[in-house]
This record gives structure tokens, C-alpha cells and sequence, in this order.
């Protein structure tokens, strides 16, 4: 145990996801011992995180203003929707830069275990979104694990009465690799869903 | 596929041992509690990350010790694997495959195949159905490994299936008579989601794991049937036959339809047992509640069967297990932990005969006289935290 303030700080970053005690005491005497600038530029940028980052009040990622990015970009089509968990989903996508389409953040997946349900999730705005009339698809893009898949059957249950094609993401071998290094159940998988050529 | 050495450092009472093995016969002698059961576990936890006689690994490391570590050469076809484990509880296992860190600890399961039988296994013919399906269970995946992910998957949509349950009864007992669940239910998902509004989707993806995890646990019951019947037939004083069938929750047509049949039969009885299943919060078809039951002549084993007769029907379902594998083409190691001693002469000499030509085959046992002489090789004398080569 360290005395005041360096203690203080140890916890809180010990806190945070994936930082052990040992790890919060090696960032916690980095920061002590760095240049009083970069703290402060440390401590500005954690303060406006909180500050200035808001929810778009369209898709719900992540934004600095009412709309987020791809929002606001006229470019984007209206016609194709993607639906997914969490804002850093979006961001994986957009790497792809293959996706020309809008996002819906739903801000998790149906986990009765943790007591979300579809009522804890932005799928009431979705549904609104769907009803204006220019969407031609949605694709459903929730990880691929149980709850991942529960969430996109629930979407799927809701949304295909309305006339709107479905669409889900192929789940198999990652690109680029080899077959003998796949485990069991990913390579099981690519076989079930194996197409032909 | 046989073990050539087998080495622990740390392990239970072992501090540091090494043995080397032969293929063909083994027998391991010792007096009581000096540590020949747990050289078998460490070849169980070798071949399935898991001990047979504990649930968590911290028994398994020596007192005093931090870590153990289990070093197993195992030959096959020729070809010498080494696998290199250590067991460090609570946290995350290493392992290492011909000295090169493997990426997961899982990555060395199926290295070393193994069939064990152990007295706890008269916890197969006496137990709760979920010991034998358990036992299926665990056969199914050394057969095929995809049916890890379907277990998985399935256990996962169980719990979901049963927390969504239980949140709702909860829900309606503290507010008391006919509450917003059911409602929620009658009106349908477009009310915004009560609380059972995700069980048809539930229901879908429980049904479809659950025909997977079905169809193989039908076509492996099937296929393990006369294995297990000619395996008692052996070890048994011979009164009355064994015969094991599977005994779904959910009334299957005859003869077993196929999978998208099943997945159909399993969505049908979730749609008849849905006001039972909302009134007691809890998922009540499927195969998590499924029974394999175990015959012997016309009655049940399970509460009619003496203890040698279950004993004998627990050793017979090992050992059709590991017929089952031979006939699939593997040849796994068979280990006998206290076997002989339970068993007359004329029994002694048919199990023998049974299991003459294993590859390899370890037996434990206190006197060595009690092991018949086919099954006699390679001979070990088990001290406290030794072992030494004793012909």
C-alpha cells in the first residue's frame, strides 16, 4: 500500500477493464513521473470523453454533435441498415470500407442472464426507424455467440412482416489462414454453411 | 496409441516422478493410499483437462506447491507426440505440444485418448440421469469434437431460456397473482417486450441446438447398444441381459426421424409444455432432460440392480465406451483403477479375454495375484511418491 494520492489513483485505474494491480501501479508511476503537460493533456482528454461524446440521436453511436458521422453524410444510402452491438462494431465495419450503408447501435444483445431484454435495448427506435419506409434491407450484424444469435432471431421475428429483406452475417474460416489451424467448432461451422461454387 | 513416459512434478502426493511405460499390459502395485489412482488421474487430466475424482484443479497441486505439471509422451502410429501441462489453479492452464507452447490448453485434447473406469463410476448406474448423460455426452465429443461447440451452445441457450423463465415467475409471485408476465406473453411481442415476449426466439434456438445434441446422442446410444450388452454379458455373473435405451423428454415418432424432424418434434412439445414452463419458471423438454436408461433383464438397474451388479454394469458401460472407439478406428489406452479385486476368477479371466490385445492397458491393484496372468506385462511397484519397475 502507497500513501494518498498515488494509492487513489492506483485504484481507480486498477478499476478499469484489463488493468491488474501490477498494471495500475506501472501506469500510475509513468504518470507520476511524466511530464506535467502530458498529464494534463491525460486528464483534459478523460474529462471530455465524459464532457462533449453523446449518443446520435439516429443510429446511437457514438458522436460529439446531435448526429454521428455517418449520419450526417449525404452519401451514405438510406436503402441498406446495419444493426449491430456496441459502437466499436461500427467501427470494425467501417474499416472494411465495403459497407456504404447506415448503422443502428443497439447497445448490447437480449441477455435474460444479465436481465436485458429487448425493452433495455434501442429496438423500440429501430422499429421507428424501419416504419419511415426507406430501408430495403437490414443486415444483421450482433455477434456470432448465443446471445448474438437470439438477438439477431428476435430482429428477424420482428422486422421481416414488414416487408424488409433480412439479411444475416456468414460466420466460417477467417481469410488468409490455414485450414489445419482452425479449431473444431469455427471450421464446423464454415462446414454447415459451405455453398457451392 | 500408447503412453511411453509419463512424469509429474508437483502432483498430488507426487513430488517429482517418472514412468515408463510399455505398450500391452501394466500392472501397478501398491498397498492403499500410496498414490497409484492418482498416476491415473494425471493421465485422465491429460486426456481431458478434467480430474475424475475432483471438480477444481487445486487438489491436484501438492501442498505447498504453486503449480504442477504433467509431462506425458504419448506414441502413435509410430510417431512419439509429447504433451507438456501446468496446472496452475485459478488461473488459465499451459500447455505445450513437442516443447512448442500450444495456443490454448484445449488444443491438446484428443493427443492422448483414453478410457477410464474407476469405483466412482458406480456413479453411472446409481446416480442422477445427468451422471450418464454426462457419459454420453463426453463419448460423443471424443468421437466427434464439433459436439463440444453444440454442448456448449446448447447449455448456453438452456440458462438464458431458464433465467428469461425465472425473472418472469419471480415477477409475477411479488406482484401477485396474474402479473404482467402472462400478459405480456398473451398479447404478444408488438406490447414492446415484456419479459417472456424473447421466448418464442428462445424457443427456436433450443429447439435447433437441441435436435443436434439429440441426433447424436440418439445415433450414439444406438451404436454403443451391443457394446455395452456383450461388455456386461462378459464381467456379469450372467443373470439377466443389459440393455441400455435413450429415453427422451419429448415423445419421439418410430422409427427416429431426422434432424430438422427433431427440431420440429422439440418446437412442438416447448409449444404444449409453455404454460407449465411459464408457471414454474423453469425449461422442462429438451435433451437437459433426458434420461439413459439402464436394463438389466427386465428391470430397472438404477434401484434394482446389487451392488456387483451395478458395479459390473458401470465397468460394462466403460468398456463398451472404449470397444465403440476401437471399432471407430482409434485405439485408445484403457485403464483399470481397482478392478480385479471386485471381480471372481472366472469373471477375472473373461474380462481379460475382453480386453487381451488393448493396445495399452494400465491396472491398478493392491495384490498383484488378484490381476489374471494374460493381462500381466510390464510390473510397478508404488511406494509413497515412487514408482519403480519390480520384474
Amino acid at each position: 500500500m502507497y500513501e494518498g494520492a498515488i494509492q487513489d489513483l492506483i485504484d481507480e485505474l486498477g478499476r478499469l477493464p484489463g488493468v491488474g494491480p501490477k498494471s495500475a501501479q506501472r501506469i500510475a508511476f509513468h504518470v507520476l513521473s511524466a511530464d506535467p503537460a502530458d498529464v494534463t493533456r491525460l486528464a483534459t482528454a478523460l474529462r471530455r470523453v465524459k464532457e462533449l461524446v453523446r449518443f446520435c440521436t439516429v443510429c446511437y453511436n457514438v458522436a460529439e454533435s446531435e448526429q454521428c458521422r455517418v449520419c450526417r453524410d449525404p452519401r451514405r444510402s438510406e436503402e441498406v441498415l446495419c444493426v449491430v452491438e456496441e459502437p466499436k462494431d461500427v467501427v470494425a465495419i467501417e474499416r472494411t470500407g465495403e459497407f456504404r450503408g447506415r448503422y443502428h447501435v443497439l447497445g448490447g444483445a437480449i441477455n435474460p442472464l444479465e436481465g436485458v431484454g429487448p425493452d433495455n435495448l434501442r429496438i423500440r427506435e429501430l422499429l421507428a426507424r424501419l416504419g419511415t419506409g426507406s430501408v430495403r434491407e437490414l443486415i444483421l450484424a450482433t455477434d456470432p455467440n448465443t446471445e448474438g444469435e437470439a438477438t439477431a432471431t428476435y430482429l428477424a421475428l420482428m422486422v421481416k412482416p414488414m416487408g424488409i429483406a433480412v439479411t444475416r452475417l456468414a460466420s466460417g474460416l477467417p481469410v488468409g489462414g490455414d485450414l489445419e489451424y482452425a479449431d473444431e467448432i469455427t471450421l464446423g461451422r464454415a462446414f454447415e454453411g459451405r455453398r457451392a461454387v | 496409441m500408447y503412453v511411453r513416459r509419463l512424469e509429474l512434478v508437483d502432483f498430488r502426493s507426487y513430488e517429482r516422478v517418472g514412468v515408463d511405460l510399455e505398450p500391452g499390459g501394466n500392472v501397478l502395485v501398491g498397498p492403499n493410499g500410496v498414490g497409484k489412482t492418482n498416476l491415473v488421474e494425471a493421465l485422465g487430466y491429460v486426456a481431458t483437462l478434467a480430474s475424475h475424482r475432483v471438480a477444481t484443479d487445486a487438489p491436484l497441486v501438492r501442498a505447498g506447491a504453486a503449480t504442477a505439471v504433467l509431462r506425458c509422451a504419448i506414441v502413435h502410429d509410430g510417431r512419439e507426440l509429447l504433451v507438456e501441462l501446468e496446472i496452475a489453479p485459478g488461473r488459465a492452464n499451459r500447455a505445450r505440444l513437442n516443447r512448442s507452447p500450444a495456443r490454448r490448453a484445449r488444443d491438446v485434447l484428443g493427443a492422448l485418448r483414453l478410457v477410464l473406469f474407476a469405483p466412482e463410476d458406480l456413479e453411472l448406474v446409481r446416480g442422477d440421469p445427468a451422471e450418464r448423460r454426462r457419459y454420453l455426452d463426453d463419448l460423443l465429443v471424443t468421437r466427434m469434437p464439433r459436439y463440444a461447440a453444440v454442448r456448449a451452445d446448447y447449455e448456453r441457450v438452456v440458462k438464458q431460456r431458464n433465467a428469461l423463465l425465472r425473472t418472469s415467475y419471480l415477477a409475477r409471485k411479488t406482484s401477485g397473482g396474474r402479473g404482467r408476465a402472462a400478459r405480456a406473453d398473451a398479447e404478444g411481442p408488438a406490447e414492446g417486450g415484456g419479459d417472456l415476449s424473447t421466448l418464442a426466439v428462445w424457443d427456436t434456438h433450443l429447439a435447433r441446438h437441441g435436435a443436434d445434441l439429440l441426433a447424436g446422442r440418439l445415433e450414439l446410444v444406438a451404436a454403443l447398444g451391443p457394446h455395452v450388452t456383450k461388455a456386461y454379458d462378459a464381467v456379469a455373473a450372467g443373470r439377466g441381459a443389459a440393455s441400455i435405451a435413450y429415453r427422451p423428454s419429448v415423445e419421439l415418432p418410430d422409427p427416429v426421424p431426422d434432424r430438422s424432424a427433431l427440431e420440429g418434434a422439440l418446437s412442438a412439445a416447448l409449444a404444449e409444455s409453455r404454460p407449465a414452463e411459464i408457471d414454474r419458471g423453469m425449461t422442462l423438454v429438451g435433451p437437459h432432460r433426458d434420461e439413459l436408461t439402464l436394463t438389466l433383464g427386465t428391470l430397472p438397474a438404477r434401484g434394482y440392480a446389487s451392488h456387483g451388479e451395478s458395479w459390473s454394469y458401470a465397468l460394462a458401460l466403460r468398456l463398451a465406451a472404449y470397444d465403440l472407439l476401437r471399432a471407430d478406428g482409434v485405439e485408445p489406452v484403457l485403464i483399470l483403477d481397482d478392478v480385479f479385486a471386485e471381480l471372481d476368477s472366472g469373471r477375472r479371466e473373461r474380462l481379460a479375454e475382453l480386453v487381451a490385445g488393448a493396445s495399452q492397458l494400465l491396472v491398478t491393484c493392491a495384490v498383484a495375484d488378484d490381476v489374471p496372468n494374460a493381462l500381466r506385462g510390464a510390473r510397478y511397484e508404488v511406494s509413497d511418491g515412487q514408482v519403480s519397475r519390480a520384474d
